[in-house]
């Protein structure tokens, strides 16, 4: 092997290890979010669930995701129905992030950040998510209510399929919404999850009667 | 078909790209000729009809953006299409660089630009064609004539 071929070898070798810096790849994202190219902004959130997948464009949050949705798929679905300018921006998430943590502690009732409604899709559904957004916390409505709230009352079906596909959990409480008669209905997060909202909010009302 | 999230893109490719630049650019302007790649390649990428060699097109964009800062560093006094006449001296290496960088570096842009994309970038002479707008042998030629030229130096 001649000299050259034997260098660039070495050299080829040497250069396989190295990459990025850290702070070079925060620095392209910051500057990425300042030039107003991050279209969806995501991060990730804790929850007594688990880290949750949130993401928001600069309308607001527009999906948060719960731990067992493989965040490729997340991800991939907001480049397909969002922008594929995805970006991983912990920093434009924070705001939702401190609420969504006040809202687990008990401190907080409602949420003040807006929501981005592009992943709904149908102006129905829209207006199921948005009479959901109104019910208060610890309270509960019936399906048959909600579609009623949104302006179809024979569309009871409808509302839970809307309900279903509520791309703001938590934030939009579908968890309030229930089945007539006592059943709790579907929920998206699993069943389980419905009953310990519920219970959680239940008991920082009782908490806060009782003091 | 659609286009992946760009965050997956930076974390597949931004290695090869960041290697690439360290040694066409050299260490000292390679983050800043890092951020302009990626900064380019998100401004232009909505509009990308074609998605099926993203790591092509980022490095098309990479050697691009390399040539823009080497002439800007005005390391060199023209870009030269062809062979000059005079062989150009070799700058001198960064600290910690292989020595062969900054020869590799004094030859003329597209022999210099085809062996980075040959040899560090690890691509297919067809993707260094696509990346140089030239054709796979026109490729092929220019790292043959880098890879030779460089021998005749270290050989002198």
């Amino acid at each position: 092997m001649n000299e050259v071929d034997r260098q660039l070898r070495d050299a080829v070798r040497e250069a396989r290890h190295g990459g990025p810096s850290q702070s070079a790849l925060d620095e392209l994202a910051a500057r990425a979010a300042r030039e107003g190219l991050a279209d969806v902004a995501y991060g990730q959130a804790d929850s007594p669930f688990g880290p949750l997948t949130v993401a928001a464009t600069d309308r607001g949050l527009v999906l948060l995701a719960y731990p067992e949705l493989m965040v490729e798929d997340v991800l991939d679905r907001l480049a397909r129905e969002v922008s594929p300018r995805v970006l991983e921006l912990p920093a434009r998430i924070d705001p939702i992030r401190r609420e969504l943590d006040e809202y687990f502690e008990g401190r907080r009732r409602d949420f003040d950040q807006p929501v981005d409604w592009r992943l709904v899709h149908g102006g129905f559904f829209e207006a199921i998510l948005r009479a959901t957004a109104e019910v208060g916390y610890g309270q509960t409505v019936s399906y048959r209510e909600i579609a009623e709230r949104a302006g179809n009352v024979k569309a009871v079906r409808a509302a839970g399929n809307g309900l279903g596909s509520n791309p703001v959990p938590i934030v939009v409480p579908c968890h309030r919404v229930v089945a007539t008669g006592g059943g709790l209905g579907g929920y998206t997060g699993g069943v389980e999850r419905k009953q310990r909202l519920l219970d959680a909010e239940a008991a920082v009302l009782a908490g806060s009667r009782s003091s | 078909m659609s286009l992946p999230p760009f965050q997956v893109l930076i974390d597949s490719h931004g290695a090869v790209v960041h290697r690439f630049l360290v040694a066409s650019v050299g260490p000292v302007d390679a983050d800043d000729c890092f951020q302009e790649v990626w900064i380019a390649a998100l401004r232009a990428y909505p509009e990308l009809r074609d998605g099926s060699n993203l790591r092509g097109w980022l490095l098309k964009i990479a050697q691009r953006k390399a040539i823009d800062s080497h002439r800007a560093a005005g390391r060199r006094p023209a870009p030269a299409e062809s062979l000059p006449e005079i062989p150009v001296p070799a700058g001198e290496p960064f600290d910690g660089e292989p020595r062969l960088w900054a020869r590799v570096r004094a030859l003329p842009e597209k022999q210099r630009m085809a062996v980075f994309l040959r040899s560090v970038a690890d691509l297919e002479y067809a993707e260094v064609g696509t990346a140089l707008d030239c054709s796979q042998d026109a490729a092929r030629r220019n790292v043959h004539e880098g890879l030779k030229r460089l021998r005749e130096e270290l050989a002198r």
